[in-house]
């Protein structure tokens, strides 16, 4: 039973968890919240700018794309926040004052994320049947316009899923953060955890701290599902027999 | 008297190669003002490619197309493309939009008019296909000839001078092929110039005006359906009948 209570007492200390739950949800959920959804809504445009660029008929766009997603999603996520917090934190805070380092994890997170967002836009794009752009461009609309109006928005539905999943992806390395330092108002739910460990000796803060990312991604995951199976069974409507088809023309008569 | 703005299309000398695959080899063909040109062929033939050249959804290599007399090279191929109408194999609707925003989208994005007009124009084209009480499904919810109905519906509504169908009923179960005919047969009586790639042999020979019969890239003979029909001159055209009939 020794074991049980060790156990119990490294990962369940409520004392613990109770004191590090109410300054998770002040400082940390925002905190965690904001870098996570920035860096997703820069990460997106981002996204569809490589894929856009990924597909264009300009093969410098194309090469542009294709090296930038090879290279951002081919470096663990570690370096690269620490290379851009680190090597563009000092110019930033020369031009600007600010210390922060969540401009910083903010840019080190969208570049990472616009790469893998890019891949599943291009992937969505180029899943679209070839004939949808030539009727779209058979009835006068540019490729510009096509690709606006018909292909993209074809293409972006079949991969909400997957997009989904980069944004659950995007709220885990969110945590990463740490590593550039944090004053405590920047600290989110990660750091909370760890600093409340490190001073208490005890893991139960990383356990409040998982409760806390789970809350936030178990419900997206579910989501994904829902959308996953709507996409593939659509609202049920009744199909109707064609019969009105043999009356419609006078040519049926003649 | 036509109630169409139908126009004049020719085609002179099309040449166009994919790579090493010479698709087209100098096909000439000339669709009058308010008649109904069919192509007949073998797959492979290039017809459906013709009609892409046309509209100028593929560039030619060689050759001029003229609508009305004016060669159309030099204009801006989506301009072109407003006035000549397509229908596909496949349909090609829009699953994304319902049916009368598929048929509303181009009044709305390219004649500029406001959406509660578009729409009202979109389901006046409906009504005429018989498909007004469909306005509001979803492409994926009609069968085939229906869908096909909406497509001609889609490209009407543009008010084209011209209309292409490229096997426009291939991909519909049998039972739905006759609707589709009747109204492509309509518009045909209705004067509206058109230019029908088809296997449909009964549509060529007794709604067009004229039939060409492609093979390999040419054009292998033309003229009236009577006499494609009952007088082939070439073993080809012998061949292909003999195939098909």
């Amino acid at each position: 039973m020794d074991i049980l209570k060790q156990l119990a007492d490294t990962f369940l200390d409520w004392k613990a968890m109770g004191e590090v739950i109410p300054k998770m949800f002040a400082v940390g959920l925002p905190n965690t919240l904001v870098l996570a959804i920035i860096s997703g809504i820069i990460g997106t445009a981002l996204g569809m700018l490589l894929a856009l660029m990924g597909i264009s008929r300009n093969a410098a766009a194309r090469w542009v794309a294709r090296v930038y997603t090879d290279i951002l999603r081919g470096l663990p996520p570690v370096l690269t926040i620490l290379v851009i917090g680190f090597g563009f934190g000092p110019i930033i805070r020369e031009l600007t004052g600010s210390t922060s380092p969540y401009p910083m994890a903010v840019a080190a997170l969208s570049l990472m994320s616009g790469a893998y967002i890019g891949e599943i836009f291009r992937s969505g794009i180029q899943s679209v049947d070839k004939g949808q752009l030539e009727a779209s461009r058979a009835l006068g609309f540019g490729y510009g316009a096509s690709m606006r109006l018909v292909v993209v928005p074809q293409g972006i539905r079949r991969v909400l899923p997957a997009l989904v999943n980069q944004f659950i992806a995007l709220i885990k390395e969110s945590s990463l953060v740490f590593l550039l330092g944090l004053l405590a108002t920047e600290r989110e739910i990660f750091q909370i955890g760890k600093d409340a460990a490190s001073t208490t000796g005890n893991l139960s803060p990383y356990v409040a701290a998982a409760v806390f990312y789970l809350v936030l991604t178990v419900p997206l995951t579910h989501f994904v599902n829902w959308i996953d199976r709507r996409l593939r069974n659509g609202r049920p409507e009744k199909k109707e027999p064609d019969d009105a088809a043999a009356v419609v023309g006078k040519g049926a008569q003649a | 008297m036509s109630e169409f703005a139908s126009g004049t299309l020719s085609a002179k000398n099309i040449h166009l190669s994919f790579g090493s695959n010479h698709v087209l080899r100098g096909i000439d063909l000339h669709v009058p003002q308010g008649t109904t040109a069919s192509v007949i062929g073998p797959s492979g033939s290039g017809k459906s490619t013709l009609l892409r050249v046309m509209n100028r959804l593929i560039e030619p290599d060689q050759g001029d197309i003229l609508l009305d007399g004016r060669s159309v090279l030099k204009d801006n191929p989506d301009e072109l493309r407003r006035r000549i109408g397509m229908v596909f194999q496949q349909f090609n609707l829009f699953p994304h939009k319902t049916v009368v925003e598929n048929v509303s989208l181009a009044l709305q994005k390219l004649r500029k008019l406001p959406k509660d007009q578009a729409r009202a124009q979109a389901l006046e084209q409906l009504d005429l296909v018989g498909l007004k009480h469909k306005a509001d499904s979803r492409p994926a919810n009609l069968s085939g000839g229906q869908q096909q109905r909406v497509a001609i519906a889609r490209a009407l509504a543009m008010n084209p001078e011209v209309m292409f169908f490229d096997e426009a009923t291939s991909a519909l179960d049998p039972e739905l092929v006759k609707g589709v005919l009747a109204l492509m047969t309509d518009l045909a009586k209705g004067g509206m110039t058109m230019v029908v790639v088809t296997h449909e042999m009964g549509f060529s020979r007794n709604v067009s005006d004229a039939v060409t019969f492609m093979d390999a890239g040419v054009v292998v003979e033309s003229g009236p359906p009577e006499q494609l029909f009952t007088e082939p001159r070439t073993d080809r055209l012998k061949g292909f009948l003999s195939d098909v009939l």
